[in-house]
């Protein structure tokens, strides 16, 4: 997410690393920045708005005569991205009710993504000790109301509805209330209201009964991250008539630039407090603005990783992996144990974009694909007896060969593997000892001594090329014969 | 004309948009200079068509009129010949709106396949609900396959569609192959002898590789049911979509060679401009929008109207 702004960005200050800075080239670049935010569908009032403020500080003589001014600008720019998104201060939490139940209204235009946010909203709850129930009230769009019956039954949230032809959107919000007060263990109630546009008076006006009959104590807009200049002017509209709380961005895991995240608080106010990011029911996370300019710079996101890590890893698991790192015997076992905790957080491309200074390694890797290796690697470990997993040395040629078919793979992968394996377990060992900052220290190394560079270590996804597939053999004799005659024609020369 | 009137209507907020700040701008009789021209490409952009042919458009007019009095019929003049020279892009975007299936490229014997895909949320199944409408009005017998079986309950939002305008549905159960559905859909139009079967697709994120790839799929086996099918790939573009619809239009582009676009949601003050900048990058022509949450509200889209509605009052 954000990637080609980031890009757009980062390509427009790096005026700042080419030379002396003067005046004249800060503004220049500048200029550059607005162009690549306007490209990525920030509204244009915010864009010019932006670089008038970075401007006026980028240029005075403080910057200019301070020891370092190329990090000088690029804080100055990062400063104001976070503030323009919310700044530190901003607000994600829903303000929960201590008794009693906290009522949360979906609103948005059609498609925006309101009723697969209301899941992942009432799943992020549940997950939190929260209980939460889900009401149809979207009684317009054919079948949204099986939508959400299916999506409820998923995550095992009860969900309330009425029969759409004996009720009214405004009814069935009231008497879900009821129902909820009466059920007595419900905390959080979110209404499933219909997507309606921003000009349809009719619609709004619907809305605004809702929101005055059963007083939701949080409006949320959903919004559709990929919305040009439009975003704007919906969040304006939806904001005056009900006040919005706070702004849902959904499908911020397409390739979008997301410019309208950052136009949508910087004209309304209203804070973002979510974001969604992929399609599967726990894809939802908590908007924090400092990080998202982190990830806009290209600086990572350790601090979501970290987070994620926690609630996700099995911490038991982790522990008794670290005791057997210490002991060193790490074995294959734990390995692939491991290495499904990991993917626990996402594919490996949306992991490495999230710590610094890996994001560059990411985008070199945009036509590989990891998730296959490490699918690969699951299978041979998985090919192979408990005996061969705790000591792999056993492994021979008949073995090799055994694994490899049995995993659907190549015995020359498998020796790979096996050779992978040891070169990592020697390191890891002596990772064992060291505090966590020499850690990190000591992965970086790796990143920067080509150990983690994605040519040395993972194969080019296959390509099909309309030859046929190339035949080692054959290839070694043509290179064999080139050179042959290339040592001919240095011969002939020299006489 | 109708159809005009109603573009004009859908667009109505585009114009008072642009007209609005624009007539206050182009005064007749004052002089045309930079801070004006910085306003109206402030119009030019909210309007989604990108900076590249904002600046085109902005950059002709000031070589044309820059630094002179304006002649307000020569600016408009200017700035729509711009507009439609960007649309009308290579090739031909000119649909006869007397003959409303001319978009449509329709096989000479057996079914035609339309093939409707986009990413989520943009109306997809409203949209092929729409076609199916705007076939059947023209005596053509629909039928659909209802290929979205990822997301909850879409199944049952096309059938529902289906039973409303009484035409045939194949279905799977949820979580099916699409393609399968698609498959069966083709056969049974095929044997039927049904004019026009129209797959839904689910939605997808155009960075989501092996969904397009799935798209891909669901193309090929289409063709080896009905040779020459689906003679029309749409993809179904978000009128308030921002510059991600380039993405959009190449990446669906690269998985099933696209042959036009529904612009839909165009009834909102989104002014869909993104469609400039398709048209400009791709050459890809717009071929319906649609124009309200009504089963009638589908149009061909006619460039000349759509400059037009966007500048005349």
């Amino acid at each position: 997410m954000f990637e080609g702004i980031s890009q757009g960005i980062r390509g427009a200050l790096s005026f700042i690393d080419r030379g002396r800075l003067t005046e004249g080239n800060i503004r220049e670049g500048l200029r550059q920045v607005r162009q690549a935010l306007l490209e990525a569908d920030v509204h244009y009032d915010v864009a010019t708005a932006f670089i008038t403020r970075v401007t006026e500080q980028a240029v005075g003589d403080r910057v200019l005569k301070s020891l370092r001014p190329s990090e000088h600008i690029i804080g100055i720019v990062y400063q104001e991205l976070a503030l323009l998104m919310g700044g530190p201060a901003n607000d994600s939490s829903l303000h929960l009710k201590r008794d009693g139940v906290t009522v949360v209204m979906m609103c948005g235009l059609q498609g925006s993504g309101k009723t697969t946010t209301c899941g992942k909203l009432a799943h992020m709850l549940r997950s939190r000790g929260v209980a939460p129930m889900l009401v149809a009230a979207d009684l317009q769009r054919p079948a949204a109301i099986e939508q959400l019956k299916i999506l409820g039954q998923q995550i095992g949230v009860p969900v309330y509805s009425e029969d759409p032809a004996q009720s009214s959107p405004v009814r069935v919000c009231r008497n879900a209330l009821k129902e909820a007060k009466k059920a007595g263990d419900i905390r959080v109630l979110i209404l499933d209201t219909a997507g309606r546009l921003h000009v349809d008076d009719a619609l709004m006006r619907e809305l605004i009964e809702i929101d005055n009959r059963c007083q939701p104590d949080q409006a949320l807009l959903v919004c559709d991250a990929m919305t040009g200049q439009d975003a704007v002017n919906s969040a304006r509209a939806f904001n005056e008539a009900l006040e919005l709380d706070g702004v849902i961005l959904t499908k911020l895991d397409g390739d979008t630039r997301g410019g309208a995240a950052l136009s949508v608080k910087a004209v309304t106010g209203v804070p973002i407090k979510f974001v969604g990011v992929g399609e599967q029911i726990d894809k939802l996370q908590e908007f924090h603005p400092e990080r998202m300019a982190d990830r806009i710079l290209g600086m990572g996101d350790i601090r979501t990783l970290v987070e994620d890590a926690q609630r996700k890893f099995d911490e038991d698991e982790m522990r008794r992996a670290q005791e057997q790192l210490e002991k060193g015997e790490f074995t294959l076992d734990d390995f692939q144990k491991q290495m499904r905790q990991i993917k626990k957080l996402g594919s490996m491309g949306e992991i490495m974009k999230m710590i610094p200074g890996l994001g560059a390694v990411a985008e070199k890797m945009a036509d590989m694909n990891p998730d296959q290796d490490l699918r690969q690697i699951d299978g041979m470990i998985g090919s192979m007896t408990a005996e061969e997993r705790r000591n792999p040395r056993i492994i021979d040629r008949s073995r090799r060969n055994r694994i490899a078919q049995g995993s659907g793979t190549d015995p020359a992968d498998v020796h790979k593997l096996l050779k992978d394996f040891d070169a990592m377990s020697g390191m890891m060992q002596k990772m064992a000892g060291m505090n966590m900052r020499q850690r990190m220290q000591a992965v970086k190394g790796m990143a920067e001594g080509g150990m983690l560079d994605p040519g040395a270590q993972l194969r080019k996804e296959k390509q099909r090329s309309k030859r046929g597939p190339m035949d080692v053999v054959k290839v070694r004799e043509d290179r064999k014969k080139k050179r042959k005659e290339a040592k001919k024609q240095r011969k002939k020369n020299r006489r | 004309m109708a159809l005009f009137d109603k573009l004009k209507g859908a667009l109505s907020k585009t114009k008072t948009l642009l007209r609005t700040d624009v007539r206050d701008l182009f005064r007749s009789g004052e002089i045309l200079d930079e801070s004006r021209l910085a306003v109206f490409e402030k119009a030019l952009i909210e309007s989604d068509m990108g900076v590249a042919a904002a600046d085109s458009i902005i950059s002709e007019l000031r070589e044309q009129h820059g630094g002179r009095t304006v002649q307000i019929d020569a600016v408009w003049g200017t700035v729509k010949t711009q507009l439609r020279a960007l649309l009308a892009g290579e090739g031909e975007a000119r649909f006869d709106a007397a003959d409303p299936l001319s978009p449509l490229q329709m096989a000479a014997g057996g079914p035609t396949v339309i093939l409707v895909a986009g990413v989520n949320g943009v109306g997809k199944t409203t949209s092929i609900a729409k076609l199916a409408h705007f076939l059947q009005k023209n005596g053509r017998s629909v039928l659909l396959a209802a290929g979205d079986t990822f997301r909850a309950a879409a199944v049952e939002q096309l059938t529902l569609w289906s039973q409303r305008l009484g035409c045939e549905i194949v279905t799977k159960p949820q979580g099916s192959d699409p393609a399968s559905v698609a498959y069966a859909g083709c056969e049974r139009a095929a044997e039927a002898g049904i004019d026009c079967c129209i797959v839904d697709t689910a939605g997808r994120l155009q960075t989501h590789k092996n969904l397009m790839e799935e798209l891909g799929k669901i193309r090929r086996v289409i063709e080896k049911r009905v040779p020459g099918a689906p003679q029309e790939r749409l993809l179904v573009l978000d009128a308030t979509t921002g510059q991600n619809g380039i993405s959009q239009a190449s990446s669906f582009s690269e998985a099933i060679d696209c042959t036009g676009i529904i612009l839909a949601k165009l009834d909102g003050t989104a002014k869909g401009g993104v469609v400039v900048a398709i048209r400009q990058k791709m050459g890809m022509p717009v071929k319906y929008v649609g124009v309200g949450e009504k089963i009638d509200d589908l149009q061909v889209f006619d460039p000349d109207d759509f400059v037009e509605a966007l500048f005349t009052t």
